[in-house]
């Protein structure tokens, strides 16, 4: 396989307190290829949009600290300047943030925006931007296009706005495109259609995605590769299939056990983690998810699982060995998978 | 509400009057006969509701606001011919406050928090407590051809109409704009900074550096140009009211405006010079206050379908 377009390797952003070192993101790695899709899968707090911010140079509070590499097509991003970073948002890597309405200026026309877009990378015309504006519109499936130009945000519906947010995005043809939680103020119908138009666009444009979300049905849709994240952490990462298929951190387990089964018999309670995801100010010592894990020996509280391979790429951070997860897993699933995954 | 205006301008004055305007007028040794005469003359001695009844009536069918008490000069002649000299001041003061305020308030904003934000902050609230007319005042001494301690600027009774000489008119004007610009330049510095930096903490605003603009651009157009709408609402009024008669920058300068024309018709209880200058004082603050809403609407699609 060639070499990846995006390399993230051992990030960590923290940020000083007056309380302590937050550790928001604690040693992430991944690679992103070519026209594929991660999903990011964690809770609030996890550190999934933190670190797609910092990936971004949009970290800008005073009392933040950032270190491990990240690199776009073999360019480091960080530590870079400010005006290599400018250079980078918005023409080589874009994002879509969660809520639509809050992230279009309210006062300017689509139109004006999305012109802006293209000639904040590009010295070409107004006319041309605009005609590339209208041509992303159509592509992003917006009716009545060249009158929705002069449209300010207020008068479109959420999903419009999303599908806006998305034709500002790929307008200058980024090679890495961050959805950060892009359907989770939507509604449900329409947040299908925005992931189906992540799909396409997807394919049609040869973009790689990085899909951060906290619902698992939503990666499971989209993503070739999965990373699940916890308290700042990838506990565990393999290709779609395989990850649904064959879960083996206790985590995932608990995500997978807590999504609703339409045909499940009504009177049964929806399972959920116990506990709550620990404070990143004072993390567990050793594995973070110690404290919550049902099959948490005394020993695992005492260092830090490394994030190892349990054979065929599928990557793991837990100390119980694989045949006692494979184990674990077989017993649970055989009480059914969640209807979302099948 | 104009009339409801003029209609409670009337009552207070007529219910409670500073001095008896007749008396006023009738000279060092007036006799009971003569202030008699000149209560007649000025139609003082008809009841309440005939004399409010006759100004409306004048006022109503051909806006004349009746003659002064005092000199018997019409009243709407005085107030339009004093009109320049007073839009002068506050106009020419409203760009050198809006420039400073916007200018700091800006700069305070994107540097919130730090040295300077609260070396300039400060220096906003000092000039936010200071009474205007000391501060003009202190100008004046500091600052005035004549009297000064460093004459840079020309001092007070100085006016020199636009018509007569425009380079007389600025020079005449400047210490008069300053003194009050600074109070509203550290109001609305303080405005803009609290505006701008809630602007500068939304989700579009991210989105704006997310698409690769300069800070600078991001600041400007992005953020200032969200951060500002409220303070055109904010700006027409305080222009209004002001247009109304600055009285103490007027009055310490010894310009002969509106507000000059109100400090001494107060002064003569001149009624109908007084209920003249409120009617329009209320007139400009309620056209003040419908520019208000229009320019909001030009300025905020959203408000235009609400």
């Amino acid at each position: 396989m060639s070499a990846p377009i995006l390399e993230v390797k051992d990030l960590c952003v923290s940020f000083e307190t007056e309380d302590g070192v937050v550790r928001a993101v604690d040693g992430v790695s991944y690679e992103l290829h070519r026209g594929r899709a991660l999903g990011v899968v964690g809770e609030s707090g996890s550190g999934k949009s933190v670190s797609s911010l910092a990936i971004m140079g949009l970290l800008r509070t005073p009392n933040v600290r950032i270190s491990g590499s990240v690199k776009l097509n073999g360019q480091e991003l960080v530590g870079a300047g400010e005006a290599t970073l400018r250079a980078i948002r918005g023409k080589r890597i874009a994002m879509v943030f969660q809520d639509p309405l809050g992230s279009l200026h309210p006062l300017k026309r689509i139109g004006t925006q999305l012109v802006e877009a293209v000639k904040l990378h590009e010295p070409v015309s107004r006319t041309v931007a605009r005609a590339r504006a209208l041509e992303m519109l159509k592509l992003v499936g917006i009716s009545d296009a060249a009158g929705r130009l002069d449209a300010h945000p207020h008068e479109l519906s959420g999903g419009m706005r999303q599908r806006v947010m998305i034709a500002m995005a790929l307008i200058n043809g980024p090679e890495v495109l961050f959805a950060d939680e892009p359907t989770t103020a939507l509604d449900v119908t329409v947040q299908a259609q925005i992931l189906e138009l992540v799909a396409r666009l997807q394919r049609e444009l040869d973009t790689a995605v990085v899909m951060i979300t906290h619902d698992l049905g939503v990666v499971a849709e989209l993503a070739d590769e999965i990373a699940v994240m916890y308290a700042g952490r990838v506990v565990e990462r393999a290709s779609n299939e395989e990850l649904l298929a064959h879960p083996q951190h206790p985590y995932t387990w608990g995500l997978l056990a807590s999504i609703p089964e339409l045909d499940g018999p009504p009177e049964e309670r929806l399972a959920s983690i116990a506990g709550l995801p620990p404070s990143l100010l004072a993390l567990p010592s050793g594995c973070s998810f110690y404290p919550r894990c049902p099959h948490a020996r005394p020993d695992h509280a005492e260092r830090v699982p490394a994030l190892a391979d349990a054979g065929g790429g599928h990557l793991v951070a837990c100390h119980l060995d694989v045949a006692e997860r494979r184990r674990l897993w077989a017993s649970q699933a055989a009480a059914g998978v969640p209807e979302a995954l099948r | 509400m104009v009339l409801l205006v003029s209609l409670l301008t009337f009552l207070i004055f007529s219910v409670m009057p500073s001095a008896d305007p007749a008396a006023l007028r009738a000279g060092r040794a007036p006799t009971p006969a003569l202030i008699a005469e000149i209560r007649h003359n000025l139609g003082l001695d008809k009841p309440l509701y005939v004399q409010y009844g006759r100004y409306l009536e004048r006022l109503v069918t051909h806006f004349d606001l009746g003659y002064s008490f005092r000199n018997g000069t019409g009243v709407r002649e005085q107030i339009l011919r004093r009109l320049p000299a007073t839009i002068s001041l506050v106009l020419g003061a409203m760009v050198i406050w809006l420039a400073a305020g916007i200018a700091i308030g800006t700069v305070s904003a994107v540097r919130a928090r730090t040295k300077l934000d609260r070396a300039l902050m400060g220096g906003a609230l000092v000039f936010i407590s200071t009474p205007v007319y000391w501060l003009g005042l202190v100008a004046l001494y500091l600052f005035a051809s004549d009297i000064g301690v460093v004459p840079i600027f020309k001092g007070a009774d100085s006016y020199v109409p636009l018509s007569q000489s425009p380079a007389g008119w600025f020079g005449s004007l400047l210490l008069p704009w300053l003194v009050l610009a600074a109070t509203y330049a550290a109001i609305y510095a303080r405005y803009v900074r609290s505006s701008l930096r809630e602007v500068l903490a939304e989700d579009y605003v991210r989105t704006a550096r997310a698409k690769g603009a300069s800070e600078r651009r991001v600041v400007v157009r992005h953020g200032l140009h969200a951060a500002l709408t409220p303070v055109v609402t904010l700006l027409a009024l305080d222009v209004g009211t002001l247009l109304g008669g600055v009285i103490l920058v007027e009055t310490v300068f010894n310009i002969p405006g509106v507000g000059r024309l109100g400090y001494d018709a107060v002064l003569h209880a001149d009624l109908p010079m007084i209920e003249g200058m409120v009617l329009f004082g209320a007139i400009f603050v309620i056209v003040a206050n419908l520019l208000a809403d229009l320019a909001y609407a030009f300025l905020d699609p959203r408000v235009r379908y609400a």
